[in-house]
């Protein structure tokens, strides 16, 4: 089978999405191969659920989104592995955050991840995983030079050895 | 987000997609790409649902891991199985997002 990726949204909606191509300068193919088993590799996740801890991150702008409808907050949070649900909140104005509230699982796996380290599948998962929430697709502002230079110093930190990107 | 694929992945770090617009994600030329048919904010699956996301997040770790060439996309074969006219009323948030609300205004603005 093949993904309709309009399925759930109204047909007129397309273009804001379809047929802008990638970015400048972001034709070329990129590539880093995947070298070991993955039953010996450590995994992060990033999800732009906007998620965070609220006792002690700051929720991501909102404000400014609202009166610069195209732009979206580039910072980061790292949110420990072994996080509770009940310490998350989520910042996200483009979606009903109920379901992510009631079950971060279904944007950011960590427990299911932690039962596949467990089960040998996985070597072992990072200790922090990573959540932003910006919107992207019309401005890279503060994301090129900031947040993803910050990303990487992290997730080499956390000897990662792969990454699973999931945008909400 | 696949940009932001690619800049990690040009630091030397194998990264995987998993979307619900795949097609996006390939225009943006995305390294590996899961595609999903489900409801925005649900990337991998239902809430309460946990062999459905069990399963996503396999699907996802075999072509981080497995996949051979840049671009491979590899579309999960699960259906979402709530009736499609309240799965999407259901993922939307009760005030439309600002860049939704911009896209109204400007097509009602040139009708």
């Amino acid at each position: 089978m093949k993904v309709d990726g309009f399925r759930f949204l109204p047909r007129t909606f397309r273009p804001l999405y379809e047929g802008r191509g990638p970015f400048p300068g972001e034709e070329d193919p990129v590539w880093a191969p995947f070298e070991k088993r993955l039953a010996e590799s450590r995994i992060a996740l990033l999800t732009s659920g906007g998620l965070y801890l609220k006792a002690s991150q700051e929720s991501f702008d909102l404000e400014r989104e609202q009166t610069h409808p195209e732009w979206g907050d580039p910072t980061w949070r790292a949110i420990p592995a072994a996080a509770n649900r009940l310490d998350l909140a989520v910042a996200h104005l483009h979606i009903n955050d109920e379901d992510l509230l009631a079950d971060p699982e279904i944007a950011l796996p960590a427990n299911t991840l932690a039962q596949l380290v467990g089960e040998g599948v996985v070597g072992s998962a990072t200790s922090d995983h990573l959540s932003v929430m910006g919107y992207q697709e019309r401005s890279l502002e503060g994301w090129r030079d900031k947040t993803v230079q910050e990303l990487i110093v992290h997730l080499r930190d956390q000897n990662a050895d792969g990454l699973i990107l999931a945008p909400v | 987000m696949p940009v932001l694929a690619r800049w990690i992945e040009r630091a030397g770090l194998p990264t995987v997609v998993v979307t619900m617009m795949p097609s996006i994600a390939e225009e943006r030329r995305a390294p590996r790409i899961v595609g999903v048919e489900f409801p925005y904010g649900h990337p991998f699956g239902m809430r309460g649902d946990h062999r459905m996301q069990s399963q996503t997040l396999l699907l996802a770790l075999r072509v981080l891991a497995g996949a051979g060439t840049f671009g491979t996309r590899v579309d999960l074969d699960i259906e979402w199985p709530v009736p499609l006219r309240e799965a999407y009323r259901a993922w939307q948030p009760k005030e439309a997002s600002p860049i939704v609300r911009q896209f109204l205004e400007a097509r009602r603005s040139t009708a």
